[in-house]
């Protein structure tokens, strides 16, 4: 077998550890063990899916197919911050057409685009069940809600800091 | 009929509401459990749960303790109980309330649900995006644990629930059951043909209940008040669609919000007495009743049930909005319940750009497996694109329903049906805006979903 040049840090191998006890075949871990390595290297590169293959006894296409199904795993590194603002209908009726342009505007970026400076990541999402507060945006693992220009602008502001 | 309930939001803006003591002291936390647990039989349970007439609460409003009773032992395989909390319907945004603010609602009903099953695991399937939830269900199962709740011996008894969190990493199909069990497992998120039926082979090729959470939740609830008493509380307990249940509203009304009601209140109830009404005072134009899958319905749109059998009869002559949110009485009007959270659109909203944001999403979503929809979902947003943008000629327009219903029955699952459905809706009942645009007397640039400005600020108010 190959030897892939990935590795997890000590604390993420741990955890992995627990979560292969959770399930009755390693397969099922393929998910959780891909966030894990894309949360340690920012999005899954060829060595990680080597590396969750081998691990986890699957073949490479198998996990190759997995990470091209689900939109979260990143293909291509982004920015250190990653800007996911719902753009679907109930988000879109409280103006999220707004919030969005405001982003595009400050960050001098299309949605899909990373800023020059590498730290803010832009995109549009679908429902992230924040209906009763929206408009919303997600900015990496939190949600802002009832969103305004004011607030919209202060978020980016600290992102770009 | 307006009949307010607090038992899954006793502890929703309570100081640190998603703990352990705060459910113990607000829920009688884990007594209900305890109690099935270390006095009923497994088929007690299930005989119970189907008192409940608890429509599931995911969407299709399948009844839960029916299908609780699908499980049968098997000699060899173990069973599975899979919780299905990925939250992506738009429109629907009430799980995410439960397990932010009672995650222990959760894992007490995963405890009873599973003993009534025969499964000793349940996952709770989470869409990554939920972080918040994760860590709030996490933390919940480990204080359960650390009490003896959750493990080999919950209660003293001699059977053992483990509960996992299971996350999923952006997939609206994954919720649904069958594409969730593929993803549980570790593989693309593609439905799979039935039968075999999750009771037969779910997760893992073994026996497997998928319940949605908002029905897990409302186990507890269920078996402490009795069963039967916790259907009455419904005014369609007749109807077989018991219980309390969340109810939410957003879009353009004035109070968007989460609420917990007994079932049987009407689409104007929730626009105006919880929503607060529209914003700006406008009109409604159109609401989805419960997720956009649901074909949308109009004001001036009535229920025709002359039969005295038809069971829609009470309601016959009356406005759609008027009708009950109940299951049965939402296919009566020809949408359906679906989630329960109602979208609210206020004249003024342009119905095409509405229609055709919805369309994006589901080309966004299709899975891709099924020819009919992986084409079709695209088709009719590309066709709608051009209609926005003047382009587009009548034949286009005429063929927008030969799509839809060429995706309708084609596929392996009903998301084929999620998507021809509403668009069906928005053809037959904005025919005239959509003829507007390809006669080019309404241009794309003027489109809006928003409400003017000022209706905004009383909205802030």
């Amino acid at each position: 077998m190959a030897s892939s040049p990935f590795s997890l840090t000590q604390e993420r191998e741990q955890k992995l550890t627990e979560i292969l006890g959770h399930y009755p075949t390693k397969m099922a871990a393929c998910i959780p063990m891909l966030h894990l390595c894309q949360d340690q290297n920012g999005w899954v590169s060829e060595e990680i899916i080597a590396f969750v293959a081998e691990r986890l006894e699957l073949p490479t296409a198998h996990v190759k197919g997995v990470v091209t199904f689900y939109t979260l795993f990143n293909q291509a590194p982004v920015g250190k911050h990653q800007v996911w603002v719902c753009r679907t209908l109930p988000c879109a009726l409280r103006g999220s057409g707004d919030v969005l342009a405001q982003c595009e505007k400050k960050l001098g970026i299309h949605a899909g685009e990373t800023t020059a400076d590498g730290k803010v990541t832009l995109r549009t999402a679908e429902c992230l069940a924040s209906c009763g507060t929206a408009p919303m945006m997600q900015v990496d693992k939190e949600y802002h809600e009832d969103l305004t220009a004011e607030k919209v602008d202060q978020i980016l502001t600290r992102l770009q800091a | 009929m307006i009949k307010y309930t607090n038992y899954l939001t006793t502890t929703y803006g309570q100081p640190e509401g998603w703990k352990l003591p705060a459910y113990e002291k607000l829920c009688h936390g884990y007594d209900t459990a305890r109690k099935v647990l270390t006095t009923m039989t497994r088929e007690a349970v299930v005989d119970e749960a189907k008192k409940a007439n608890l429509r599931g609460r995911g969407g299709a409003g399948f009844p839960m303790g029916v299908k609780w009773s699908f499980m049968r032992p098997h000699p060899t395989k173990p069973a599975y109980l899979v919780v299905n909390a990925d939250e992506g319907e738009p429109g629907t945004h009430k799980d995410r309330t439960i397990m932010e603010k009672n995650p222990h609602s959760v894992v007490e009903g995963c405890l009873i649900a599973c003993y009534g099953i025969g499964a000793h695991v349940a996952y709770i399937y989470v869409r990554d995006e939920l972080h918040l939830a994760k860590r709030r269900l996490e933390e919940a199962i480990a204080e359960a644990r650390a009490r003896g709740f959750v493990g080999k011996t919950p209660f003293g008894s001699s059977y053992p629930v483990e509960v996992y969190v299971h996350t999923g990493a952006g997939a609206y199909i994954c919720g649904e059951e069958t594409s969730m069990l593929n993803s549980l497992e570790g593989k693309r998120g593609e439905p799979r043909l039935k039968p075999p039926f999750p009771a037969q082979a779910g997760s893992f090729g073994c026996p497997t209940t998928v319940n949605n959470l908002e029905t897990i939740a409302a186990v507890p609830t269920m078996f402490n008040l009795g069963c039967d008493a916790f259907s009455k509380m419904s005014a369609l307990h007749d109807m077989k669609d018991g219980g309390v249940r969340l109810f939410g509203v957003n879009g353009h009304v004035k109070k968007p919000q989460i609420i917990e009601l007994a079932v049987g209140v009407t689409i104007r109830e929730m626009i105006y007495d919880i929503g607060g009404g529209v914003l700006g005072d406008k009109d409604v134009l159109a609401v989805i009743p419960g997720g956009s899958s649901t074909p949308i319905l109009r004001p001036q749109e009535t229920v025709h049930a002359p039969d005295e059998k038809n069971p829609m009869h009470p309601w016959h002559g009356k406005s759609v909005f008027d009708v009950p949110l109940g299951v049965d009485t939402m296919r009566g009007v020809g949408t359906m319940l679906g989630t329960c959270c109602v979208t609210v659109m206020a004249e003024g909203t342009d119905p095409v750009l509405a229609f055709q944001n919805l369309m994006q999403f589901y080309k966004h979503e299709s899975c891709g497996q099924c020819t009919p929809c992986r084409e079709g979902s695209g088709w009719l947003d590309r066709t709608l694109k051009k209609i926005l943008a003047g382009k587009a000629s009548m034949k286009e327009l005429d063929d927008l329903s030969d799509i839809a219903s060429n995706i309708m029955g084609n596929t392996i699952c009903a998301f084929g049906e999620g998507t021809a459905m509403p668009a069906m809706g928005f053809l037959q009942k904005f025919r005239p805006e959509l003829e507007a645009y390809v006669r080019g007397e309404k241009k794309g640039k003027d489109a809006r979903l928003t409400v003017s400005f000022e209706a905004s600020e009383q909205a802030a108010e």
